[in-house]
């Protein structure tokens, strides 16, 4: 197996086309599980740890582009308060070690359907940007995803950042485990409220053969909740809200929990961030 | 300053890494192998099979029924087959997975009742049945009635010690056709025995020094890679170095035995318990390893810390194609306790009694019987410890809800609610064992002072144990200057660092040694009275004057004593009635244990656990509290989210991603009460203090989420979809 340490974010691209068989590492919280457990041997380890851009966020117009290489740790200290949901989301990785090695990109690049990162950023509404040699693409990211740890990245391809407006209304978190830390998520939600334009954001994670959004929960919130008096929100409309986000899951049955239990939990919890995300508005 | 080097930090130079290859199935025959793809491997030294043993093919603990390598049938996932030894780990492991091996691929026995049950069910092993052990127990009248009558089906899933220092050690290859085998585990001189059977090798010629242990709880009674790294070592006449990795590690021990527990309590109208009829289900797995005893600590631990007059209980162990079960703190009696303790608090709803006020009326006391018709001698503080736990004052309010960070409430469907559990474990070894252990003391004078070195083969296993021999040599002859020698073969067997026994046992053997030594010591005194006393290096008398100096009483002459030291002996169990003295101490624990549940998400927070626990005497206080905490850890884990999930004898969760242990945010404050009320029959009148936290916190815990939440839950671990009924 190489180690390769590119200096230069072309220099890693360059690599990346050249091998096909080349794997690339940032925090390595998930990489050097799959190698420890002998689940993956790749002939090349392309370290991106050595190219400073990738560990810098700036805003650019409207939009904050976060680099691939920000860790956990400095999205909550540095971001927390442009993007509360992704900060929630990011206290709940691992343990403290994870959390300063591990990065956004990296969860991106492993695609589990339980990445933690994955619902926030499709609750806001993220796009994904995508470099290879032939050029730069953004993705949406609800088309990132394309299965259990699949997405759209192509073989010659890196992620190089994740461009997100900054929060423009209340944003919430919430994940189940079964353990009070360090766990994978059972299920998870992110909402994200937009009062200018009227929106609702969410994100389901662990549920579905990929991260993904609650639609139809998402059409029916924008249409009920009273944007113009900000009154108290209507426990029915929260119910339903919830009945929706469940109904949105596919989720199945296995060493974490019951498919069952997690479009329960699903419910429970888009229900309990909406009503307090609309409590957080109302002021 | 020191570093400590864990078995698996050994290291020799030149040295070859052994792996192994492992059954994917549970059941099936091999029907190819072709070794020829790994030994083409550049840098692969031996490739081995069942063939190569040069000695026993098999070995275990109780019954020799386990094939060190398998032949031409694995009986469960992760068997070993065959092991390879090359110049580099990963080659190895490339090894491995480059042999050709096919199985035809059988129906595995998972199901302990249709194994008990059903004639069809194929025989695990063809040459015995099933059952592998059956201990009933009659006391009393069988057919006794009463007023009321609680009964429970209960089950207990496959707990696993999980020490963080996996299977590892080194085998050298010596000049006299010996082997060194430098290993991490809990009884040097039983794998001394099984190693040098296996070998075909004299035991002299079988030499074990202990490595560093990171963690047991039973999982190194049995052999893992020991043998197999000496065959590796023998045949290529280079050290051989084995470390399994966490995912190998679940493969490579025995388990706590999964348990179906069916309890019957009937008590009179003020809930003294009239009867218990009980029947236990331990699944032992594809082999036997320890599952006798097991099974006899479930049979006669059974009905608890309680005087049952009347008791019919039968405790089977059965042979399935499961992973094999086997030694885990607590051993047996963790699973009964979930279930009699269950039913004391369905008993105490049926009556409308409280909890504790149950259990106090038919708390067991000194000189009442065990179910075993055995007397209790020594105290036996079971109503005590139940009371000191309930006067505690009530839990604060959580540092976070259920959930922890993850922000699943705020404060929406969180209930609280207290349980209480309390436990029963015996102390060393049982039903007639000949049980021992050796210690050499030696005192001499080092650099003109005395000075003291010690030399047991007792595992220290992170309990504490070596300064526990250093305190007892300290506080017996008065020198500072105390050396603990490695524990190695080299002197007589310590017995195993399990049952609690290890401070009973060779704290016993080095006191005794000790005594003898002061005696000879002493003699040399003609002239002065008794009632002598060493204390920081001088014989003192009563008054406390300086009589002699024991640098001058000792000169140049060094006094050794080795003493080989027994516990009083107990007595096998009559087989029809499961009479019998067969256990030689008692130990008890009880908790209290408060928690908050969401009751929409099933989630837990243990908000604090209060425990007392008797220790007889507490020999190092810091020690026996770390052992209180961290056996109510276990429990904890059992109780809430510690399981190897099995499907078609498979494990599904062989990972700490997914078999989770409790952290430090799952793990609450606790208040520790330690009574030390001594024992007659005991040095310094201590109690075996390892195992009984474990066995109670598990039914504390979910008894509290059963006040909280009003659900059933008659399964441990509980999971969030049996408290929210989805």
């Amino acid at each position: 197996m190489d180690f390769l340490t590119p200096p230069t974010w072309a220099d890693a691209l360059a690599i990346r086309a050249e091998r096909p068989d080349a794997v690339p590492i940032a925090g390595g919280t998930d990489v050097m599980v799959e190698l420890n457990f002998h689940r993956r041997r790749p002939g090349v380890l392309l370290d991106l740890t050595r190219i400073g851009d990738l560990t810098t966020w700036a805003m650019d117009g409207e939009l904050l582009r976060i680099g691939a290489g920000v860790s956990y740790t400095r999205i909550i200290e540095e971001l927390g308060d442009r993007l509360p949901g992704l900060a929630m989301a990011s206290r709940t990785v691992g343990s403290p070690q994870i959390r300063n090695r591990g990065t956004v990109g990296g969860n991106l690049g492993s695609a589990s359907p339980a990445g933690d990162a994955h619902p926030p950023l499709l609750a806001a509404g993220a796009q994904v940007e995508l470099a290879s040699v032939r050029g730069t693409r953004l993705v949406p990211i609800d088309e990132f995803f394309t299965g259990p740890k699949r997405s759209v990245l192509a073989p010659d391809e890196l992620i190089a950042a994740v461009w997100v407006r900054p929060a423009d209304g209340p944003e919430q978190f919430s994940k189940i485990g079964t353990r009070n830390a360090m766990v994978i998520a059972v299920s998870s939600f992110a909402l994200a409220l937009h009062p200018g334009r009227r929106e609702v954001g969410t994100g389901i994670g662990s549920a579905a053969p990929t991260p993904r959004r609650a639609a139809e929960a998402e059409l029916y919130a924008a249409g009920q909740l009273p944007w113009d008096t900000l009154a108290g929100l209507e426990p029915d409309v929260a119910r339903r809200f919830g009945e929706l986000v469940a109904a949105a899951a596919s989720p199945i049955d296995d060493v974490r929990g019951t498919a069952a239990y997690r479009r329960h939990a699903l419910a429970v919890l888009a229900q309990r961030t909406l009503t307090w995300a609309w409590r957080d508005l109302c002021g | 300053m020191g570093e400590f080097a864990f078995s698996s930090d050994l290291w020799a130079d030149d040295m070859l890494w052994g792996a192994t290859l492992r059954s994917p199935h549970p059941r099936a025959r091999i029907t190819g192998l072709d070794l020829g793809p790994a030994l083409r491997i550049p840098g692969v030294y031996a490739v081995l099979t069942h063939e190569d043993v040069p000695g026993r093919r098999l070995y275990g603990l109780e019954h020799v029924d386990q094939p060190v390598l398998a032949a031409d049938e694995v009986r469960y996932q992760g068997e070993p087959i065959v092991v390879v030894a090359a110049d580099h780990p990963e080659t190895a492991r490339r090894a491995v997975a480059a042999i050709g091996i096919t199985y035809e691929v059988l129906d595995p026995v998972t199901d302990p009742e249709a194994a008990l049950h059903d004639d069809r069910a194929p025989r695990v092993h063809a040459d015995r049945p099933n059952l592998l052990r059956h201990v009933p127990i009659r006391r009393g009248d069988p057919h006794a009635a009463a007023a009321v009558v609680v009964t429970g089906e209960y089950e207990v899933g496959m707990q696993d010690q999980a020490f963080l220092g996996p299977e590892s050690g080194l085998a050298v290859p010596a000049e006299d056709g010996g082997i060194d085998l430098y290993i991490a585990t809990q009884w040097l001189h039983v794998d001394q025995q099984q190693v040098a059977a296996c070998l075909g090798l004299a035991a002299d010629k079988v030499r074990l020094t202990l490595a560093g242990v990171g963690g047991a709880f039973g999982a190194r009674e049995d052999l893992s890679m020991q043998v197999h790294a000496c065959m590796l070592a023998l045949r290529t006449g280079r050290p051989v170095k084995m470390v399994y990795g966490r995912e190998e590690s679940f493969f490579g021990h025995v388990h706590r035995h999964p348990a179906r527990l069916r309890y019957e309590h009937g008590a009179d109208a003020d809930g003294r318990l009239v009867y218990v009829k009980a029947r236990i289900l331990l699944d032992g797995g594809a082999y036997a390893s320890s599952s006798g005893a097991v099974v006899a600590n479930a049979a006669t631990l059974g009905v608890g810390p309680y005087d049952v007059p009347n008791v019919v209980m039968d405790a089977y162990g059965l042979y399935t194609n499961n992973p094999p079960c086997g030694a885990m703190r607590g051993f047996g009696a963790v699973q009964a306790c979930f279930a009699y303790e269950s039913q004391m608090d369905k008993l105490a709803a049926a009556l409308g009694l409280d909890p504790v006020e149950v259990r106090v009326r038919n708390a067991l006391h000194t000189g009442d019987r065990m179910p075993t018709g055995q007397v209790v001698e020594g105290p036996a503080p079971v109503a005590e410890l139940l009371r000191l736990v309930q006067s505690k004052p009530p839990a604060g309010p959580a540092d976070f809800p259920p959930g922890g960070t993850a922000n699943t409430t705020h404060g929406e469907g969180v209930v609280r609610g207290v349980g209480y559990g309390i436990g029963i474990k015996n102390v060393c070894f049982s039903e007639g064992f000949d049980d021992y252990a050796t210690a050499r003391v030696r005192l001499e004078l080092v650099g003109g002072r005395p000075a003291v070195l010690v030399h047991t083969a007792a595992a220290e296993v992170g309990q504490g144990l070596v300064t526990v021999q250093a305190q007892i040599v300290r506080t017996e002859l008065g020198v500072d200057q105390v050396t603990i020698a490695p524990a190695d073969t080299a002197v007589g067997s310590a017995g195993s660092s399990s049952a609690s026994r290890q401070t009973y046992m060779t704290g016993g053997a080095v006191r005794a040694a000790c005594q003898a030594i002061r005696t000879r010591l002493l003699d040399r005194t003609d002239g002065i009275p008794d009632g002598l006393r060493l204390v920081d290096g001088q014989v003192v008398d009563t008054d406390g004057t300086v009589v002699a100096d024991i640098a001058e009483l000792l000169g140049d002459e060094a006094i050794e004593e080795t003493v080989q030291w027994r516990h009083r002996p107990t007595q096998a169990l009559d087989p029809e009635t499961g009479q019998g003295d067969a256990h030689v101490q008692y130990a008890f624990a009880a908790h209290r244990a408060t928690v908050d549940v969401d009751l929409d998400l099933g989630l837990v927070k243990v908000v604090e656990i209060v425990t007392a626990q008797d220790v007889g005497k507490a020999v190092n206080p810091v020690a026996v509290t770390g052992q209180i905490h961290g056996g109510t850890a276990q429990g904890l884990g059992l109780a809430l989210m510690e399981e190897i999930q099995l499907v078609d004898g498979k494990v599904r969760n062989p990972s700490f991603t997914d078999y989770l242990l409790p952290t430090i945010m799952d793990m609450p404050p606790m208040t520790v009460d330690v009574l030390e009320l001594a024992d007659p029959h005991s040095p310094y009148g201590l109690r075996g203090v390892g195992e009984p936290p474990t066995i109670s916190s598990t039914p504390a815990v979910v008894a509290a989420i059963r006040a909280a939440t009003g659900a059933a839950l008659t399964r441990v671990p509980v999971r969030p979809e049996h408290i929210v009924g989805v």
